[in-house]
This record gives C-alpha cells, sequence and structure tokens, in this order.
C-alpha cells in the first residue's frame, strides 16, 4: 500500500497522460473486481446463495500461493533455471486449484446439507464459514502482519509510452481476468457449461433431463472459489498489494457494489460492474485528493457504494440483472 | 415395463397426496392418465421420475418398478439413464437459452456422441419447425413450437417410456391434433408413452388403455375404447351430457357403481 503510493506519486496533475495512467489502474484495480465479481455470480446463479465467505477464500488461495512462493520456494526449488516469473505461474495454478477444492469442501459440509433451509440461515453460514477462515488466517500469517508473495512481475518494472506509465503487474492483472473470461465463455459452451446454465435457470427442470443438481452446486462453488483465489493472488501482488494480510479478504468487500451495479445474476454485469468499480475508485481517489480537506482521506473507498447507490436509484436490478429472481 | 403399485406420496410429511393407486405401461403402449385439477397426477409423475424431493414429497408406501427393477429410491439423474424421461407440465423449457442448447440439455445423460447425433436427427425430423430455429432463443418460440421443443428435448435422451404431462394444455385445438399425431410418431418408433391429461378425449383417442384419477386415487381404468363408451366418463370427462350446473363429483357415480356391483 505505501509503495504503490510512490507510482500514484509518479505522476500527478490531470494531463492526458495521468488520465490514460490512471485508466490502466483502474482496469487493473477493475479486473481483480472483476474476478471476485464474477465468483459471486456463479455461486449465486447456480445455488441463489450469496457467499459472505468469498473474501477469506481469496485470502486463502493468495495465502497458498505465498507460501509456496515465499516459504518453500515451490517449485522454484527444484527447477533451479525456471524464471521466477514461471515458476510463480504454476504455484499460482496450484494454488487456485486449492482453493476450488476449498469451495468444494466448503459446498459439501456446509452447504449441501442445509440445502432446502431458509436462504437466510445459509447466507450466515458462509459468514461464520468467513469468520473461520480468516482466523486462521490470522494464525498463518500472523496478527498485524504479513507474508510477502513475491514479485513476479517487479515491483516498479513499468514500460512508458508516451508518457503514460504502465506497470507490467497491472498488465498481468488485466490479461488474467480477461483469460478467465474467456475460459468461462468456453466453459460455459461445453456441455457442463450448458447443463449449469439450465441449472440456473429452472434447477427441477434441468434434474429432469437427468443434470445433477448437487454437482452443479459443488461445480459452482469449485469455479467461483478459484475465481476468488485469482483475484486474492493479483490483490496481493506488488505494487497492488504487499503479500497476504488481514486486509486481503476485504477485496471480495470492495467488489460488492460491482455486482450489485452489473445486477446480482448477470455474467456480463460482473466484467462492466467490476471495470466500472475499478476505474471509479481510481479516478476519485486521483482527481478528488485535492479535496481531501473537505471530502477526507479515504473517500476513494467509499466511491463505489456511492456508484453502487447511484445505480440502485435507477435500475434496482443492476444493468444486466433480471427482475425475477427464481427460487427453487 | 414400468409397474407402479400401491403408491402413496405425502407432501411436507402430512398431506396425503395419492393414497395407494397403482397403473401399468406394457412394452410399446400409450397409456392415458386422466383426471381433474389436484388429482395427483403430476404428483404420480415426480414419484415415478424422482422429482419428489424438490417438492419436500416422499413415497410412503407402494412401489414403483421400471423393467423389473425397482426405482422409487433412485435419484433423477439414474431413472433418466435407465430409460424414463419426461415433458414436464408447462413445458419447463430452458426460456433463455437457444434451441440447440435446450435440446443438448435433453442429452446430458448421454456421452456417446454418435447416438446423441442420432438422436438430434429423429428430433429434426419429427419436429421440423425447430430446424430453422436452431440458434433462436427459447423463449420467443411460440407455444407450440414450446412444446414440440421440451417433447424434443425429452427424446434426446433416447428414452424407452417417455411421460407427457398435459402437452395440450393451452393450446389452440390444431396445435392439440398436431401434438397427437406426433405422440403417436414417437410410439411407433418403439417409445412407450404414458400421456397425462385433462382432454380426455385427445388422449384416449389415441391410448390403448387409459386410467382415471380421482383425489389421489385410481377410481377406474379399461381400454380406451371401453372408457370412451363409458357413460359416466362420457358425462364427466368428455362433456358429452354434462350439464354445467349439475356436475355431481365422479366418485359419488363410482360408489353407486360398486354398490350395484355387490348387489349383482
Ligand atoms: N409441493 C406440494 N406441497 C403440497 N401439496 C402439493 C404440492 N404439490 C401439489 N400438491 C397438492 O397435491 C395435490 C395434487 O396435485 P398435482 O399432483 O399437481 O395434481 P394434478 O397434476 O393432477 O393437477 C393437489 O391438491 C395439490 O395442491
Ligand atoms: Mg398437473
Amino acid at each position: 500500500m505505501v509503495r504503490s503510493m510512490i507510482i500514484l506519486a509518479q505522476v500527478g496533475g490531470s494531463t492526458l497522460e495521468t488520465l490514460l495512467t490512471k485508466l490502466l489502474d483502474g482496469m487493473a484495480l477493475g479486473a481483480i473486481y472483476t474476478l471476485m465479481a464474477l465468483g459471486f455470480v456463479i455461486i449465486y446463479k447456480s445455488t441463489q446463495v450469496l457467499t459472505f465467505a468469498h473474501g477469506s477464500v481469496a485470502a486463502v488461495g493468495a495465502y497458498l500461493v505465498a507460501y509456496f512462493v515465499t516459504i518453500i520456494n515451490w517449485p522454484g526449488r527444484y527447477l533451479t533455471s525456471l524464471p521466477v516469473t514461471l515458476s510463480f505461474v504454476i504455484s499460482a495454478i496450484v494454488g487456485v486449484a486449492a482453493a476450488a477444492v476449498v469451495g468444494i469442501v466448503i459446498e459439501r459440509m456446509f452447504i449441501r446439507p442445509m440445502v432446502g433451509q431458509p436462504l437466510f440461515s445459509i447466507v450466515m453460514i458462509t459468514l461464520g464459514i468467513d469468520i473461520i477462515l480468516r482466523t486462521l488466517l490470522g494464525d498463518f500469517v500472523g496478527q498485524g502482519s504479513q507474508l510477502d508473495i513475491g514479485a513476479p512481475w517487479g515491483i516498479f518494472s513499468v514500460t512508458k509510452i508516451n508518457g503514460v506509465i504502465i506497470p507490467h503487474s497491472y498488465v498481468a492483472t488485466i490479461v488474467a481476468a480477461a483469460a478467465a473470461v474467456i475460459v468461462l465463455a468456453l466453459f460455459f459452451r461445453s456441455r457442463t457449461g450448458t447443463a449449469m446454465r439450465a441449472s440456473a435457470f429452472d434447477q427441477e427442470a434441468a434434474m429432469a433431463q437427468g443434470i445433477s443438481a448437487g454437482r452443479i452446486f459443488a461445480l459452482a462453488w469449485a469455479i467461483g472459489a478459484a475465481l476468488a483465489a485469482v483475484g486474492g493472488i493479483f490483490g496481493s501482488v506488488p505494487p497492488r498489494g504487499f503479500g497476504v494480510n488481514q486486509t486481503t479478504p476485504f477485496f471480495a468487500l470492495r467488489a460488492f457494489p460491482a455486482i450489485i451495479i452489473g445486477g446480482l445474476d448477470s455474467i456480463i454485469g460482473a466484467v462492466v460492474g467490476g471495470f466500472t468499480i475499478g476505474i471509479a475508485e481510481v479516478m476519485a481517489g486521483h482527481y478528488l485528493s485535492q479535496f481531501t480537506d473537505t471530502l477526507g482521506i479515504g473517500f476513494n473507498n467509499i466511491v463505489p457504494y456511492l456508484v453502487m447507490m447511484g445505480f440502485l436509484l435507477v435500475k434496482p436490478y443492476g444493468l444486466f440483472g433480471t427482475k425475477e429472481i427464481r427460487r427453487v | 415395463m414400468l409397474e407402479v403399485a400401491n403408491l402413496e406420496v405425502v407432501y411436507n410429511d402430512v398431506i396425503l397426496v395419492l393414497s395407494g393407486i397403482s397403473l401399468k405401461v406394457e412394452d410399446g403402449e400409450i397409456v392415458a392418465l386422466l383426471g381433474g385439477n389436484g388429482a395427483g397426477k403430476t404428483t404420480t409423475v415426480r414419484a415415478i421420475t424422482g422429482l419428489l424431493d424438490v417438492h419436500e414429497g416422499d413415497i410412503t408406501k407402494g412401489k414403483i418398478e421400471f423393467k423389473g427393477e425397482s426405482i422409487e429410491k433412485m435419484r433423477p439423474s439414474a431413472i433418466v439413464k435407465s430409460g424414463i424421461t419426461q415433458v414436464m407440465e408447462g413445458r419447463r423449457i430452458f426460456a433463455e437459452m437457444s434451441v440447440d442448447d435446450n435440446l443438448r440439455t435433453g442429452a446430458y445423460t448421454n456421452k456417446d456422441k454418435a447416438s446423441v447425433l442420432a438422436a438430434f436427427d429423429r428430433v429434426m425430423e419429427l419436429f421440423p419447425v425447430l430446424k430453422d430455429r436452431r440458434k433462436s432463443t427459447a423463449g420467443y418460440l411460440s407455444g407450440g413450437e414450446q412444446q414440440m421443443l421440451a417433447m424434443g428435448r425429452a427424446l434426446m435422451a433416447s428414452p424407452q417410456l417417455l411421460i407427457l404431462d398435459e402437452p395440450s394444455l393451452g393450446l389452440a385445438p390444431m396445435l392439440v391434433q398436431q401434438i397427437r399425431d406426433i405422440i403417436v410418431g414417437i410410439n411407433e418408433q418403439g417409445i412407450s408413452v404414458l400421456l397425462i391429461e385433462q382432454n380426455a378425449h385427445m388422449a384416449l383417442s389415441i391410448a390403448n388403455r387409459g386410467y382415471i384419477m380421482e383425489t389421489g386415487k385410481m377410481v377406474m381404468d379399461g381400454a380406451a375404447q371401453k372408457l370412451l363408451g363409458d357413460e359416466d366418463v362420457q358425462e364427466f370427462y368428455l362433456g358429452l351430457h354434462g350439464e354445467e350446473g349439475e356436475r355431481k363429483s365422479f366418485r359419488d357415480v363410482k360408489h353407486y357403481k360398486r354398490r350395484k356391483r355387490w348387489l349383482s
């Protein structure tokens, strides 16, 4: 956080270069929100549950990657000639896969037995899971401290084009989110993806086609958790963040306005909402910083919520959300 | 092929909806299951296809056998795999998805590409209208086309027994005729059919046998021709004599008949 301020400080004023630099910054932050929001939406669409464990699942994924990278240097210790970035990507893939397993375990152990119970109870259970995971995270990382996740794309590695500063790490974040969106789009065309869409639309009718509701639930949690983990990793990688700490889960909460803007049950909405919020937050941080005296420090953190409230007044179901949310 | 014996179904642990019904579908038959609103027809279908759970319903007595195997404890997916599919009441197509994707979900349990393609060809032959609408969003199809899509979807799993829950509901007479002919066509391909209807005339005109249900009980069964000719059936289900003002419950008549049988 402190050092990302250094980068922020490198550019000032309100030139076009600054605008573009900030736009890229906002898109990179928006990419993280998008990843989080996609996870929320997929779990919500498939199971009607709005999970509050998303942030801590994201942090668990990031923690695992940080553990691989910093503590056991895996797989780099065995493959000494492996470039740092590639070694990180491999760790990240394993961390994301592990997060998917965590998602499946949560679904199996805590959500599945609750099927048919009031939604409110299930949502409260996800809140409980969040607290458990967060506490565990605190125990492993240490209260108030953080676990370094390395700097695969460099902390200050930037490319400058016509005065526009392009941090490599941000480019990697945006590329990862874009890749996730493409993979998801392809997945939803596959046999299993089509089954998942069908089940989200009308669970009983999907069951009548032989689609197992339980399997779809587990899959949704796996995908949702994996997406959260990718978001958590890029939220921890410098200069966006500096390792995994107790604030890592907050990326999910900060992505909340994104799903409200986009519509709880809309994939496209998650993408549009995610980028909108990210860009709005960064722009507000920069262009409103001169009003800090009146608005107070950290006003940019409130901006996503203000944007969300504005949207809700005009479009209560979000930009792409369906009016009638179907229930089982 | 399908044998339901003494089936009792309870919703929410307390609401008894089926009190010991029995029915049979033999290989290659079309069997009509008739009855008014709330008789328990859809509940019977749910019990056969394993979908009672979704509605907090339970089988408390009786058994359901398909091809000699007990299926009342099987999951819906296993039941589909064993060869029973259904066209649900109200069609229940996936309105937001394309016609093609709707059909693909119907083939979900079949991983053999060649046989899925074969099923797809058969469906296209039965429902040529769907051919030009393959990429359309299913929700934009007309009511009749949606019914055909629902039937096509159910056929994609290459079932041996097809259950249709009120396929004529809400369709214009012309379309009802068409659906009826298609059901005959499906049956001619060797697929047994359990046809649930309130439109008794349509159903009995193509069925081999029929059952009539009233508030969770079977009140009559027999050859379709015999049912069509039966005075009580005519009065209560075919609307030939019935006058709106004085529609007695069919059960009353049945009760009277039973007594007559005891005497003779
Ligand atoms: N999920 C449910 N919970 C409680 N009662 C139900 C449920 N579904 C249907 N019923 C009741 O069961 C009876 C039979 O319904 P149904 O099987 O849908 O009849 P039909 O298909 O012949 O119209 C009705 O009285 C209906 O109100
Ligand atoms: Mg019904």
